[in-house]
């Protein structure tokens, strides 16, 4: 064995002469990673068995399931909702119907911080990046003739999550369909939110509780739901590096884990039902790494530090959205091939649902034709590439196992830096996600003012386009149109019925032994709206006031 | 005597969350020597028009990322000429579509940056128009 390495040591020292001789004479191209080739030596401490081992068994660096996608493809989830119930609905059996096999609701930004639409800080805002969501009513219209009991839904919904998932529960009752039938996924993960995406409303302590609530009531009765999307997307889209896009959200995992077991929940109980939903960037191998090593770092924690028994607990489940904050505004058909490549990563990173960018979101909302371009390119993959007909194909690669060992020892460092920091919350009230994100983010951005980066269309190969025509626009009516909606709905409930389960919902808030989600259903049903719902709320909890230092 | 810094105040109008824009441009613009206010997020135009005039800016810079820009961009100019700041260089960016652009310049942006633009131009043009 040492022979082997011995023999392989010095044909590298040759090689590496023959490299620095032949960079004499051809340069090689500036800010390249310093390592130009790898070799067997790069993984020798690697061990197959411990490290890499195989699909469906621990520690799952190849994978969550036996066969992957040899038995069915990803989930083809397209994230979509815009304007009205009415409109988002349309959209979404448009995509049903061109085989995208689970929807994904995008919420407008009221809906998201938990205001009515008639709500003065929502005017501009009403229906722009999502549908707008303000009672039970719009919530079945969104979901009319579409069968809750098939149908897989994820919901981008944070702060509010609890008030949405109730809303669905209760759209599916009315279809005849029971919570244990639900499928679906809510992002619910405040941590993010405070760290990177903005959306937050209650400050930390409730907002845990909250999210603990949801754990402890979907385990006893929506059994099959996803009660989180830890989210490494939007800790990516602000800017950060790959190996800390997995370690703060690995560190927030642990953190709502931590909160659960406080909180008395038995760590296999919920466990299972934690979902995670990465980043699919531009640095193909790169982010199979990171897809690989996140699922190895996950397993050892769930394993070791939570002493979880079930496999499942273990296993980290994740969904894939190609990165928006790649997209250009230059040559928008470009980023169908940008698209195209994060596509294939996330497929040999082994992702469990996938969203895929549209060419023009760098500019608007995508139109019905982009949306298709994107939602085939998934196809294409799956169907054409060969590219998901083996299992974690890139596994052995001298780089690749390289890589994932690289970023899984990065993500560590940061872990146990915020272990000491107090954990996720206190990292954060202390500004020291954010600060690490904000680094990388003008660190990438100088990169590319510099040209060390190039962006194809943006810093080189530019050319003189015209506009781009055709691009989504939202009606700008559909915020009066909502008012509207709302005011009659208002005028033809029973008001004494909703006043009533708003006055036991603020009575539950203040005993922290109470869940939330049974008061918050109860509610839902009176069609008490998401703002009346989380003003008790903002009331009995106070709102979370963000510092921000450059 | 020192030239007088030119005071930006770097505003996220409305409800949308995606600041690493708005961070970007601040710090470049502070690493280019004018001193940078940053309000944070989920500012309404009256606290933005209040604090422009508290800190006796020489610039506005907003970013929207949420569409809402048709809307809340021309108010924060009114309200900020309201306030009788009529000299205050207004600016913003962010997904803006090429085809909103004649309306918010009308209404009194001075300049709109869309995705790609480095924070080098943003520094040249605030130079070269800040009153």
């Amino acid at each position: 064995m040492s022979t082997e390495k011995e023999k392989i040591q010095a044909e590298l020292t040759q090689y590496n002469a023959s490299a620095e001789k032949a960079i004499a004479r051809f340069p090689e191209r500036p800010n390249l990673p310093e390592q130009r080739l790898y070799t067997p030596l790069d993984i020798e401490k690697n061990d197959y068995a411990d490290d890499i081992g195989f699909p469906g068994v621990y520690p799952y660096t190849r994978g969550v399931q036996p066969t992957m996608y040899r038995g069915r493809f990803w989930t083809m989830r397209m994230y979509a909702g815009f304007s009205t119930a009415e409109e988002s609905n349309k959209r979404y059996r448009y995509l049903i119907e061109s085989g995208a096999s689970g929807l994904s609701c995008a919420f407008d930004l009221p809906t998201q911080i938990g205001y009515d639409s008639d709500d003065s800080i929502s005017e501009g805002e009403v229906g722009k990046v999502g549908v707008a969501i303000d009672s039970l009513a719009d919530m079945e219209i969104l979901f009319d003739k579409i069968d809750l009991g098939k149908v897989s839904t994820s919901m981008t919904i944070n702060a509010p999550a609890s008030v949405l998932l109730a809303m669905y529960i209760a759209v599916a009752e009315k279809q005849g369909v029971t919570a244990e039938q639900l499928k679906g996924t809510i992002q619910n993960d405040i941590l993010k939110e405070y760290a990177a995406r903005g959306t937050y409303i209650f400050p930390p302590r409730p907002s845990m509780r909250l999210i603990t609530n949801i754990f402890e009531y979907c385990s006893k009765n929506v059994p099959k739901w996803n009660t989180i999307s830890i989210s490494g997307y939007h800790i990516r889209e602000a800017g950060s590096t790959a190996a800390q896009e997995i370690a703060f959200t690995i560190s927030d995992g642990i953190a709502y884990v931590e909160a659960a077991i406080k909180a008395g929940l038995d760590v296999d109980a919920f466990a299972g039902r934690l979902s995670f939903f990465w980043n699919a960037h531009n640095n193909l191998l790169e982010e199979v790494a990171k897809f690989r090593a996140s699922r190895r770092i996950w397993a050892k924690v769930m394993k070791e530090r939570f002493n979880a028994k079930k496999p499942k607990s273990m296993m980290l489940r994740f969904h894939t959205q190609t990165a928006g904050s790649m997209l250009t505004a230059q040559q928008p058909n470009n980023n169908i091939v940008r698209v195209a490549l994060q596509t294939a990563a996330a497929v040999m990173g082994g992702t469990q649902s996938l969203h895929t960018n549209s060419r023009d979101e760098a500019l608007a909302l995508p139109t019905e034709q982009s949306v298709m371009v994107a939602l085939r390119t998934q196809q294409i993959v799956a169907y054409e590439s060969g590219l998901a007909d083996v299992i974690d194909p890139l596994a052995g690669s001298y780089y690749v196992e390289s890589m994932t060992d690289k970023i899984e020892a990065e993500a560590w460092d940061y872990i146990k830096k915020i272990d000491e920091i107090g954990g996720a919350v206190a990292a954060i009230e202390k500004g020291y996600i954010q600060k690490e994100i904000q680094d990388s983010a003008y660190k990438w951005q100088m990169d590319v003012e510099s040209n060390a980066k190039i962006i194809v269309g943006v810093n080189k190969f530019q050319v003189k386009e015209k506009p781009v025509e055709g691009l989504l626009r939202v009606d700008s009516s559909v915020g009066e149109k909502q008012k509207q909606k709302l005011a009659d709905m208002k005028a033809k409930r029973n008001n004494d019925a909703v006043a009533k389960a708003l006055a036991e919902l603020e009575t539950a808030c203040k005993d922290e032994n109470e869940n939330l989600m049974p008061y918050i259903l109860d509610a839902v049903r009176t069609y008490a709206t998401l703002g009346e719902i989380c003003g008790v709320m903002r009331k009995v909890f106070g709102e979370y006031e963000a510092h921000t230092n450059l | 005597m020192m030239e007088k810094r030119i005071r930006v105040l770097v505003a996220k109008p409305g409800l949308d969350g995606h600041d690493r824009g708005a961070k970007v441009v601040a710090r470049a613009l502070r690493d280019a020597g004018f001193e940078v206010i940053y309000t944070g997020l989920r500012q309404t135009p009256e606290q933005i028009a209040e604090a422009a005039l508290q800190e006796d800016v020489n610039v506005v810079a907003m970013s929207i990322l949420s569409g809402a820009h048709p809307h809340l961009f021309p108010k924060v100019v009114e309200l900020v000429h309201e306030k009788g700041m009529k000299d205050v260089l207004i600016v913003g960016g962010g997904v803006i579509p090429e085809s909103d652009i004649p309306a918010l310049k009308k209404a009194g942006i001075a300049e709109v940056f869309t995705p790609g633009t480095s924070t080098g131009d943003i520094v040249d043009f605030i130079k070269a128009h800040v009153k």
